[in-house]
């Protein structure tokens, strides 16, 4: 079977939360460090120890590239990717209005909107990120290590239940 | 492209700022971080100066490559005039502040004078404010954070905050950020509170410009790879510093029951593999987390398993919790190193300095020297785990005689307490140990002995020392960059070599220092991991400054001599019990009780340890008081300070 591409997958229970890749997207895009630079942002709530990666879902359907107006948003099949022409873009940032996962970022700076655009094939977010919290993977596998992790779960909760009805 | 970093002086009497650039011929002399601190401190404070005055400058900083595109870099490093020690107050923590100043537009902050009324600052984007705190006042260090997050609007906020132990005056409140990161030693929290100063809150979007980008993007992967390559740094990433805890029980190296035995028995409830099993019950299989940008993620997230705080989240617990409410107080429930964790962390005072206080009070307690008069009722036994965590509360709060009393710090305390108190107290230079016995590794107890805030770990310690490192080894490590043919033992228990190698260790620990390097990234714990060699050219990408692994070595010197020179102006002399270079007399008359074959029965030899002081001091080029020569001052440059130059 022929794969479809690569996608960005984002398991968050496994993020510690260092924001490595927030400093590598924006140095690697801009030859700066600064946050507010980068496509990937983590979402942190200290007091609970949560921390949740955002970025493009490089959706299939997707609101950005309906909704603007200029057309200045595509596909691009080559890298399965949403993409910018600034040479269109107007700076309207409707699709920062419209982007449910809020993966559409504006640069007060540059004045221009901005995304993420998977570094054209080796995304330094997943590169830098030692624990896999982003990985980069066949989008044909993308819930492979989630069943097989599933599976696991059930297989050990069956082990307990027999243990459970043993011990009766 | 020349950096331009920014340090901003702030009089909270009169209200004035005055924002400055960092000029280069500073940097290149001092670089930033605790040796540029270390540098105003000696140009800012005034001689004799009250610690809790309006006079004495709070100095917080971040490190020369704090924010920069090298990982691990997150430290932020506070400096005053300590109120616990009289001498150096330096204090360095991790998180996630240092980077959110530098991208507010700062570096260094020189904080005099004191506000009439509770404050805080607010630094954003070049800009910096002082704001009410009235509300924040009292709030413990987490809620004080939140409250500013929401009185801002803005969650991104960082905040470096004190909680009621700094606005009580504890003399070793600490300042914290985030859930746990603190900023322990010396007793900064407490300069805070006396300034009625309760946060400093950064938010920043500016940039901070990499000199070459993409080579300080590939390199900062190569340093990464190195950094998690180390067995000793994946340890840490799934077992936490407790790890290291359970390894120096192992042997006998911890200091329990105040000085009294150097191994905690029973301890299983509070090993690492137990600690870990909490961790993975309260919170799940991915509980680690770390600081800004680091891969090593040392730090466990959990929930308090059972007892009164039962549920409540925290961070840790460190290595040093572990002792502080483990073997120095006698006790061996994870219940009550969690609470009393988390109790620290939220009153915002030194997990350390608190837990050997009270192991020293209950020291005392047992040899009659204090009663229950004294304690007001309280049972002050070793090992009584509800009274440990009571007196926490007491001394935050400074409830009761002893809890008023232990808060001012171990010699006062031992001051106002009487009778043969302060023979009983295991401190250097005014600082209480850490739940280490150095009574088996001499070069460990040089380190405590000579460290330039007061008994302290990690200033100087060359803890591989334990390892038994073959000789050939030891002589790449310890003989670059500065050729070194001397002796060098591979023995713990040996006296050779081994001034050289804390000469050494205090260099290097000064120069990760003063980049803003988290010291599990560099020679503390592990043997492959980068140091002097390496750093030029990770300051060379990131900042596009020129230094050579030699000139690296020089400023380090430099840093640490002048905090050196700050020590002697406040009164350090070489055998001064109080204020000097030497250990508490247990550390020479009472020999080991437990541990391994080679660790039971020693004792530090008071004529090697003398010797070996010597050493120590040649190799800083001071005299044998502990005095800089006029030839080291004139060759480090310092023959001219103060100058005053920023």
């Amino acid at each position: 079977m022929e794969t479809s591409g690569k996608v960005l997958t984002i398991d968050h229970e496994k993020c510690t939360g260092c924001r490595l890749c927030e400093l590598v997207c924006a140095v690697k895009h801009d030859g700066v460090s600064n946050p507010m630079r980068s496509r990937i942002r983590v979402m942190k709530w200290e007091a609970e120890g949560l921390y949740i990666p955002m970025s493009c879902q490089q959706c299939e359907d997707a609101p950005c590239l309906k909704a603007c107006p200029v057309k200045a948003i595509s596909r691009n099949a080559s890298f399965e990717r949403v993409e910018i022409d600034y040479d269109l873009c107007i700076g309207c940032r409707t699709c920062v209005s419209v982007c449910p996962f809020g993966a559409m970022s504006f640069n007060p700076v540059e004045k221009k909107v901005f995304k993420c655009d998977l570094c054209d094939g080796d995304p330094q977010c997943v590169r830098f990120c030692e624990v896999k919290a982003v990985d980069y993977v066949d989008a044909a596998d993308v819930s492979l290590k989630k069943k097989k992790a599933a599976a696991h779960r059930i297989s050990v909760a069956g082990k307990e239940a027999a243990s459970l009805h043993a011990a009766l | 492209m020349p950096l331009d970093r920014k340090i901003a002086h702030i009089n909270l009497t009169t209200g004035d700022i005055d924002v400055k650039s960092i000029p280069l011929n500073v940097r290149k002399q001092f670089i930033g971080g605790r040796g540029l601190d270390a540098y105003l401190l000696y140009n800012y404070a005034r001689k004799g100066v009250d610690p809790l005055g309006p006079e004495n400058p709070l100095i917080i900083s971040a490190g020369l490559l704090t924010a920069t595109c090298a990982s691990a870099t997150a430290r932020t490093h506070v400096m005053a005039k300590s109120p616990l020690t009289g001498l150096l107050g330096s204090t360095n923590m991790g998180g996630f502040f240092a980077p959110e100043l530098a991208w507010a537009g700062f570096h260094h902050l020189v904080i005099t004078g004191k506000a009439d009324k509770p404050v805080y600052l607010f630094i954003h984007n070049g800009n910096i404010e002082i704001r009410d705190a009235s509300g924040l006042w009292g709030k413990t260090t987490t809620d004080t954070q939140w409250a500013v997050r929401e009185e801002l609007g803005d969650d991104e906020v960082k905040s470096l905050v004190i909680g009621p132990a700094g606005e009580n005056l504890v003399r070793f409140a600490n300042v914290m950020t985030g859930i746990k990161n603190s900023g322990g030693r010396t007793g900064m929290g407490c300069v805070m509170g006396a300034k009625n100063l309760k946060a400093v809150a950064a938010r920043g979007t500016l940039d901070i410009k990499i000199a070459h980008p993409m080579d300080a993007l590939e390199y900062n992967k190569r340093f990464i790879d190195q950094i998690t390559s180390a067995k000793v740094n994946q340890t840490q990433g799934t077992l936490g510093t407790p790890f290291i805890w359970g390894a120096t029980n192992c042997w006998g190296g911890l200091r329990t029951r105040n000085f009294q035995y150097n191994q905690l028995e029973y301890a299983d409830d509070i090993e690492p593999e137990r600690l870990d099993e909490i961790a993975t019950e309260t919170i799940g299989p991915h509980h680690m987390t770390g600081c800004f940008a680091c891969q090593v993620h040392c730090r466990a997230q959990y929930k308090i398993p059972s007892g009164p705080y039962a549920g409540k989240y925290d961070e840790g617990p460190e290595y040093t919790s572990l002792g502080a409410f483990g073997a120095e107080p006698g006790c061996t429930s994870a219940e009550t190193v969690l609470t009393g964790n988390h109790l620290v962390n939220q009153f915002g005072m030194d997990n350390l300095e608190t837990g050997s206080m009270i192991a020293w009070a209950m020291e005392l307690y047992e040899e009659g020297i204090l009663t229950e008069k004294h304690t007001d009722g309280l049972d002050l036994r070793f090992g009584n785990d509800a009274v440990l965590l009571e007196m926490v509360e007491r001394i935050c709060y400074r409830k009761g005689w002893l809890g008023d009393t232990l808060a001012d710090g171990g010699i006062p305390a031992a001051e106002k307490i009487g009778k043969n108190s302060f023979d009983y107290l295991i401190q250097v230079k005014g600082m209480n140990n850490l739940h280490s016995d150095e009574r088996a590794t001499p070069a460990l107890a040089l380190n405590i002995a000579t460290a330039s805030r007061g008994s302290d770990h990690l200033r100087s310690r060359p803890a591989i020392d334990l390892y038994h490192l073959p000789e050939g080894v030891l002589r790449k490590i310890y003989g670059t960059p500065i050729p070194y043919d001397g002796p060098l033992s591979s023995e713990h228990t040996s006296y050779e070599g081994k001034a050289w190698m804390v000469f050494w260790q205090e260099n290097c620990y000064m120069a990760v220092d003063c980049l803003g390097i988290c010291k599990y990234h560099t020679t503390f714990l592990g043997a492959t991991l980068p140091n002097f060699e390496d750093w030029p050219k990770v300051i060379y990408y990131n900042t596009g400054l020129e230094f050579t692994p030699e000139e690296l070595w020089t400023v380090a010197e430099r840093c640490n001599m002048i905090e050196r020179m700050y020590n002697i102006r406040e009164g350090l002399s070489r055998n001064d019990l109080k204020k000097g270079d030497t250990l508490n007399h247990r550390y020479f008359d009472e020999p080991c009780k437990r541990g391994a074959p080679d660790v039971i029965g020693m004792c530090i030899d008071r004529e090697q340890f003398e010797k070996m002081l010597d050493e120590f001091y040649d190799y800083k080029g001071l005299d044998k008081n502990g005095k800089p020569k006029a030839a080291t001052l004139k060759r480090l440059g310092l023959d001219r300070e103060p100058s005053r130059l920023l």
